[in-house]
């Protein structure tokens, strides 16, 4: 991806004193969405022709990708179009509010954009129709390539002014394409933005790989390759393409994940059978035993302030979680109900850990306070697992597979989003069968 | 009369145990446990050596049988001093997967280890876990996961 930069302006500074009546409250599930109609941008007629671009359709794209955006999140009710009252230009200018509000929008977004000398100028404005007020506004420039990336930034502006929370349209997912029979599975690396567009494959599948996770501070990736028929868990710069194994292990590591500051990768490492937690810090190359323990030991997850370990263990006979300080002390098992659990995940706000929990042979996907406390099981299969935080820590992603036949048809494996509410189950499009998502941080912070 | 009933009813049952019985052999015949007996997915080392052990739901003990293959392997390998083989552990598709990798590392750990008990040098026995990536059976029912539970030995020269 094209490193690029917003130049970021705000303008109509009184916009933050203004009382603002509508605001979306997202710690609740079963609200009414907001309705929330969003103009095409209007195209300006001084833009110029830009490579193969329809500049002429752009507005209307942007702003589709941006009701899609709502749409997705369930807490917003996009208008159709046929329904709006004003042209775009003349909307953005100043609504005529009472006309709005007899299509029962509550909110409106308007904006402009102007293609110009290889430059893609934007601008667009949040109305709140029901106190007749412009609560946001917001111009920059790129270039016009980046289209659907302003889109998105536009999407997290306005979701960051209705809910009060960070969005999280402007990133990337992260996953394992699968194709091919059960058995034979062919696995590669793939990336695509978060609305499943722009989709990217980042290795061939000549190997196995798995478990790809985000560095949280910027866009490099640790996951898993049998490369060689060696299992090593490998650093991936999405950028370049340059790839390394990290440390230098005499056996398998796995179950990799950055820390907090990206400047250490945790992993699990496997000696004589046994599986251990270790850390290496990326710098300076050493090693960290985490854990020494005769049982498995896996799936290590820092807390955000990297004080903090979440893990698996067997160490009581079956899968349970446990959370320990990150220099090993101190570990406790924090998940005491009935069945077993993996895969903890610890949310970027802190507050709550992410799981998969197995019960009488069904899958669920939960989320509880980090002493384990208030267990809330949100979403339950035949098979689901490995949950990763959206970057505001409001949306879970995992992956689901289907009950295969005798010769294993039927197979398949998909991405799922879920609201830690338990509302707004959705299923990804992505281009191929995926399993193990992880999602970026914000790509433009 | 009432001695004749009697036998009556007792034949009656005795007979019907007898029939369950029957039935629940006839269900169970592959399984041991959730420990997979059959030789549907099995191939040979050589002659009379099965190249793989099945493990029970979650474990990677050995169970009576799988010594009993571990040491034909370990007898078959004393003969062949020059053959190195690499132990592929596996689980199957009912378990997270990073878990899985871990499960099925120990599996293949404890066939190396009992083969090692047995003479063979560690020198000779690589590992390697495909967790629950590599089913020999693609099928979604207890029989194929028990059949994916496994340790296979593989000659590698």
């Amino acid at each position: 991806m094209k490193r690029i930069s917003f130049f970021l302006i705000i303008f109509f500074l009184y916009t933050k004193s203004t009382y603002a009546l509508i605001e979306i409250d997202i710690t609740r599930g079963n609200l009414d969405p907001l309705p929330i109609a969003v103009s095409p941008l209007h195209v300006d007629v001084k833009s110029e022709t830009h490579k193969d671009m329809n500049i002429k359709e752009l507005g209307s794209e942007i702003s589709k990708i941006i009701e899609k955006n709502f749409k997705n999140t369930g807490l917003f009710n996009p208008l159709k179009k046929e329904a709006f009252v004003q042209k775009p230009d003349i909307a953005h200018l100043k609504p005529r509010f009472e006309d709005w509000r007899l299509i029962k929008a509550q909110a409106l977004v308007t904006g402009k954009l102007l293609v110009k000398d290889e430059k893609l100028k934007v601008e667009f404005r949040l109305w709140d129709l029901t106190a007749a007020k412009e609560m946001t506004a917001l111009a920059f420039t790129t270039t016009p390539s980046n289209w659907r990336r302003v889109a998105h930034i536009i999407s997290d502006k306005i979701y960051e002014r209705l809910t009060g929370e960070e969005g999280y349209f402007d990133t990337r997912i992260i996953y394992v394409s699968e194709s091919g029979p059960k058995n034979e599975r062919i696995k590669k690396l793939a990336i695509m933005d978060q609305d499943g567009a722009s989709t990217k494959y980042l290795t061939l599948g000549n190997e196995l790989v798995l478990t790809p996770r985000f560095n949280p501070t910027n866009q490099m990736v640790t996951y898993l390759s049998y490369f060689r028929n060696m299992p090593r868990v490998y650093l991936l710069d999405i950028e370049t393409g340059m790839q390394e194994v990290v440390g230098n292990f005499p056996g398998m590591t796995f179950a990799p994940r950055f820390s907090p500051d990206g400047k250490k990768i945790i992993m699990s490492f496997a000696e004589d059978g046994n599986s251990d937690i270790y850390t290496m810090d990326l710098e300076t190359r050493v090693v960290e035993r985490i854990t020494n323990h005769s049982s498995i030991d896996t799936s290590p997850s820092f807390s955000p302030d990297g004080k903090f370990i979440c893990f698996n263990s067997d160490r009581s006979g079956l899968q349970q979680i446990y959370v320990m300080r990150s220099d090993g002390s101190d570990v406790k098992r924090i998940t005491f109900g009935k069945g077993i659990y993996g895969t903890p995940v610890w949310s970027p706000r802190g507050d709550l850990i992410a799981f998969t929990k197995v019960r009488k042979g069904r899958f669920y996907i939960g989320v509880m306070r980090t002493d384990g406390s208030g267990e809330r099981l949100l979403t339950e299969n035949f098979y689901q697992e490995a949950p990763s935080w959206s970057p505001n820590g409001r949306v879970l992603v995992f992956y689901r597979e289907t009950k295969s036949g005798s010769k294993g048809e039927g197979f398949s494996a998909s991405l799922w989003s879920i609201d830690i509410t338990g509302y707004n189950e959705r299923k990804l499009t992505t281009k191929t069968d995926a399993s193990d998502p992880s999602w970026s941080s914000l790509l433009s912070k | 009369m009432t001695f004749n009933t009697n036998l009556k009813n007792i034949l009656l049952v005795v007979f019907t145990t007898l029939i369950l019985s029957a039935c629940s052999t006839a269900k169970k015949s592959n399984l041991d446990g959730d420990v997979y007996t059959g030789k549907e997915t099995v191939k040979y080392l050589a002659s009379g050596v099965p190249d793989r052990v099945f493990f029970a739901t979650n474990k990677s003990s050995l169970t009576t049988a799988s010594r009993a293959t571990l040491r034909k392997q370990a007898k078959f390998l004393r003969k062949n001093k020059k053959l190195n083989v690499t132990i592929e552990g596996h689980a199957d598709e009912r378990g997270t997967r990073e878990y899985n990798l871990a499960l099925g590392e120990r599996r293949a750990n404890a066939a190396k280890d009992y083969l090692m008990t047995y003479g063979i040098s560690g020198k000779r026995i690589s590992v390697i876990s495909y967790g629950k990536e590599k089913p020999v059976n693609p099928a979604s029912t207890p029989l194929a996961w028990s059949q994916n539970r496994r340790s296979v030995t593989v000659k590698v020269n």
